[in-house]
């Protein structure tokens, strides 16, 4: 956009995916043998697979997204025999930088070190969605698979061709093509020599069972550890290009405010620094965050504020502005729930909350702009650069092919770095500086301007048969989302239903979405049924589960945990929850020891089963398992966006309560290895099961049922 | 005009140009270009930027550069000797005890200040000593187990 026209929009909803186009990548081969030096480049078209697509709430909750039909993955193999990988997944701590890289060498055959990828920059790697829906290792690994695998037979083509032999009778090994029956062999590294060859492939080729994998699924560290335990790794924040400026950006007062008035004349007259006003934004830059922050304070500025809804009525507004039936899509049934409910032999009903809830990512939103000759490149930690993208050049008016998104190893998101809002600042005053600006948010601006897990309402209705049988199953989640919603018991008459309400606070994407939310009322739903009917809470699982990928990794869990448990210390309690999501499979046992007098809860131990298929590196999955566990702790125990006036009152750490090290219980991570099923994402579903396996524990331990997360915000007493 | 302020870090003197009171982690970061420590709230409550101060872990976010001028500084750029690791740095390697990373920095800055202190710490100890030290990523367990290597490590190798 210009800078003296037109309106800098910053939208509201941004959490919401815009309608993605398909976009055709087109890497010119000049220009990526230019980058990559010469040898072998193979691209890979993918199968016609629409991906999955994680459910946001709002409007969009059940629809798709696809991922583009054409070019999907990449690679190239250098003069020097280097092997570099292409994928527009973002590296946010979730180790795929690892994990990919192995996926590549265990399919070409060539050393775990010889492979390096290149991740998230727009200039380089394919479209892609974003990295979220634990997709990246469900989507990615087979595409990488299948470029790796066209790779190794075009090398052993080339051999081939050489020798004047049938490719048949040849052999890929250890980066080189072999002939048994000669003894000849080549390196990979001279069969890709001079060639500056791109061919595209059809995504057909079968690839390596995981019984036969040597270098996936093995426990393979971080790749560039060092560079992080040095110091020496730069983030989107510790970048500092030539003559760039520090941005910072006016905030209003409270949610939904508007400016009517704004003196920056005492900012503008400061040396050095930039101000812009552009409607309701306004923003300076200066050479130093100091200066940026004295020419910030400099400006007078008046809002218009509007009512707001606080965190104290949430949920009760939630239920009086659900709409009074839900659209068809949002809405699954069979069986009659009514006349089930008549004849159940227990009944039970119940209703839950969850409070909004902050991704509190250790670095902050942060992006650094740089426009060159009407071109736009930024650095910025995103979940989704090719949306940053197109967000970009429709906010500025340029072309797609004007914009450069780079993402580097991001300081987490956990869902939440799906937006631009911190780009979109960058770059506007970058434009209007003329040089590079980087923009961080604060901690503060972080709690208040980013976006939350959407707080949420839900009911439950339910009967068990005299023997046992879950017969009836009526769960209406209002607000929060329909991840994880449906329920894997075998209830004959059900009826599950999402019911969304408007937003209050900005809302979007956050580890496991909705499944955390779903699964609190489901399970502790579950194991108070069990007490109804007077059944043991595993047993009651297990006698209405027919799953056997469910059922195995609770008797896992079970037996490590020791279930069925005897007390054997005062205010001790046992729990259980279990479900699956997204292609993985959960089941998590917790012991809690509640002190009678002061009502504090503590956590003493956690087991948990996971399955998600064939692991592609147990240790980097471990850290993501033990990592959703210890995170759930969180929103199970004590994290709530409070909120009043439009203004958040707990935007500090001090005051917003996330799990320190005195949190954190013994915990065990079993990792069940399927290498007969197709390796499904980590990342999500091992929070799932955290928080009921938690609340039912405190229940066994106390008799007193928590409904509502987070559970024991100040100890069990003011619960 | 004030006398120009001079810092002492990982060995080598620094003058500084920010004012007297900047927090000595913009200094760090933005003026001397020493980004391994990290901003992570501004407000001394997650960690992420702890250097040592006269051998003790500070919050550098906290400290204004003029009251950090007395003592040397130590930040995770100064803590390798001779192009190796140091051995809460190797530990950390050894034990994966990191995901997104972000946190590192601040957590080894401060496990090296707590075993300088107390080469033998329990677990309570470490735990104590790092309760200020957010890690969102949820690694607690692995960065407990690295602080008990180093400390293993570092006794092994003053025997």
């Amino acid at each position: 956009m210009s800078n003296v026209e037109g309106k800098f929009i910053i939208e509201p909803e941004r959490y919401e995916f815009s309608a993605v186009p398909m976009h055709q990548f087109e890497l010119a081969r000049r220009d990526f043998f230019k980058i990559l030096g010469a040898g072998m480049a193979v691209f890979a078209i993918a199968k016609d697979t629409p991906a999955m697509q994680e459910t946001a709430p709002g409007p969009r909750a059940f629809h798709n997204e696809e991922l583009p039909k054409d070019i999907s993955a990449w690679l190239h193999i250098g003069e020097d025999g280097s092997v570099t990988g292409f994928t527009g997944k973002a590296e946010i701590g979730q180790n795929i930088r690892t994990a990919l890289a192995q996926t590549i060498a265990d399919e070409l055959r060539v050393p775990f070190e010889s492979v390096r990828m290149v991740t998230a920059d727009t200039a380089l790697t394919p479209f892609d969605a974003g990295t979220f829906g634990s997709r990246t290792t469900p989507t990615i690994t087979p595409q990488l698979r299948r470029v790796a695998a066209a790779a190794r037979d075009l090398l052993v083509g080339v051999a081939a061709k050489e020798w004047n032999v049938a490719p048949a009778g040849l052999v890929a090994a250890d980066a080189r093509v072999s002939d048994p029956a000669s003894g000849r062999s080549l390196k990979y590294a001279e069969l890709a020599r001079g060639k500056t060859l791109a061919q595209n492939f059809p995504a057909e080729d079968p690839f390596t069972p995981a019984t036969q994998w040597t270098i996936a699924g093995k426990a393979i560290p971080k790749v560039d550890g060092k560079a992080f335990v040095t110091g020496r790794h730069q983030y989107t924040s510790d970048l500092r290009p030539a003559g760039m400026l520090y941005g910072k950006v006016l905030r209003p007062p409270s949610f939904g405010a508007t400016l009517t008035s704004c003196d920056d004349s005492a900012a503008k007259a400061m040396t050095g620094v930039f101000v812009v006003r552009d409607g309701d934004f306004v923003g300076v830059a200066a050479p130093s965050a100091h200066e940026a922050q004295r020419a910030l304070d400099a400006i007078h500025a008046q809002w218009k504020e509007v009512p707001q809804i606080s965190s104290k009525e949430i949920f009760s507004y939630l239920k009086q502005n659900a709409p009074a039936k839900s659209e068809d899509r949002f809405r699954k049934q069979k069986g009659s729930v009514e006349e089930a409910l008549a004849s159940a032999a227990h009944r039970l009903d119940a209703t839950y909350t969850v409070a909004y809830i902050a991704h509190a990512p250790l670095e902050p939103r942060a992006a650094v702009a740089q426009w060159v000759d009407g071109k736009l490149t930024v650095w910025t930690g995103t979940q989704r650069p090719f949306a940053v993208r197109d967000e970009l050049a429709d906010v500025f008016h340029v072309t797609e092919s004007s914009v450069r998104v780079i993402v580097p190893d991001t300081g987490s998101a956990y869902g939440g770095k799906h937006t631009s809002d911190a780009v979109l600042e960058a770059a506007r005053l970058a434009r209007a500086a003329g040089r590079p600006v980087k923009v961080v948010w604060t901690r503060e601006e972080e709690f208040t301007w980013a976006y939350f897990r959407p707080a949420g309402v839900i009911e439950v209705k339910s009967g068990v048969a005299s023997d046992g049988m879950l017969t009836a199953w009526d769960f209406h989640n209002y607000h929060s989302g329909t991840s994880g919603i449906d329920t894997p018991y075998a209830a004959a008459n059900q009826r599950t239903e999402y019911h969304p309400v408007p937003l209050i606070l900005r809302s979007g994407s956050y580890r496991g979405l909705a499944a955390t939310a779903n699964h609190f009322a489901r399970e502790t739903h579950m194991d108070a049924l069990a007490r109804v009917a007077n059944i043991d809470p595993l047993d009651f699982r297990m006698k209405n589960l027919s799953d056997p990928r469910l059922r195995a990794v609770l008797a896992t869990a079970a037996k490590s945990f020791g279930w069925p448990r005897k007390k054997t210390q005062e205010g001790q309690g046992f729990g259980v929850a279990c479900g699956y999501e997204k292609g993985s499979y959960v089941a998590t046992f917790a012991e809690v020891a509640v002190d009678e007098t002061s009502g504090a809860v503590r956590i003493a131990r956690m087991v948990e089963a996971f399955e998600c298929g064939a692991i592609v590196n147990p240790d980097g999955l471990r850290n993501q398992v033990v990592g959703a566990m210890i995170q759930g702790l969180g929103g199970a125990l004590f994290e709530a966006i409070e909120f009043e006036n439009g203004r958040i009152k707990n935007p500090h750490f001090g005051s917003y309560r996330v799990p320190r090290f005195r949190d954190v219980p013994e915990i065990e991570a079993i990792l069940m290895d399927r290498k007969d099923i197709p390796s499904a994402g980590a990342g999500e579903t091992p929070i799932m099961a955290v928080a009921p396996a938690i609340g039912n524990a405190i229940f066994d331990a106390t008799g007193v049922r928590l409904n509502n997360l987070p559970m024991v915000p100040n100890g069990l007493r003011s619960a | 005009m004030a006398k120009p302020i001079e810092l002492e870090i990982n060995g080598k003197r620094y003058p500084v140009s920010y004012p007297a009171d900047t927090p000595l982690l913009y200094v760090l970061r933005d003026e001397l270009g020493l980004t391994g420590s990290k901003y992570g709230c501004g407000e001394g409550q997650c960690g992420a930027c702890t250097v040592l101060i006269g051998g003790m872990p500070r919050r550098s976010c906290q400290i204004p550069v003029s009251a950090a001028a007395a003592k040397p500084i130590t930040t995770i750029e100064g803590i390798e000797k001779d192009g190796r690791l140091n051995p809460v740095q190797q530990a950390f390697l050894d034990a994966g005890a990191f995901q997104c990373a972000y946190c590192t920095s601040g957590m080894i800055m401060s496990s090296v200040g707590l075993l300088q202190a107390n080469p033998n710490p329990s677990q309570a100890e470490i735990v104590q000593s790092l309760q200020g030290n957010v890690c969102r990523c949820g690694t607690h367990p692995r960065i407990v187990d690295a602080v008990h290597r180093a400390a293993k490590m570092m006794q092994e190798h003053r025997r």
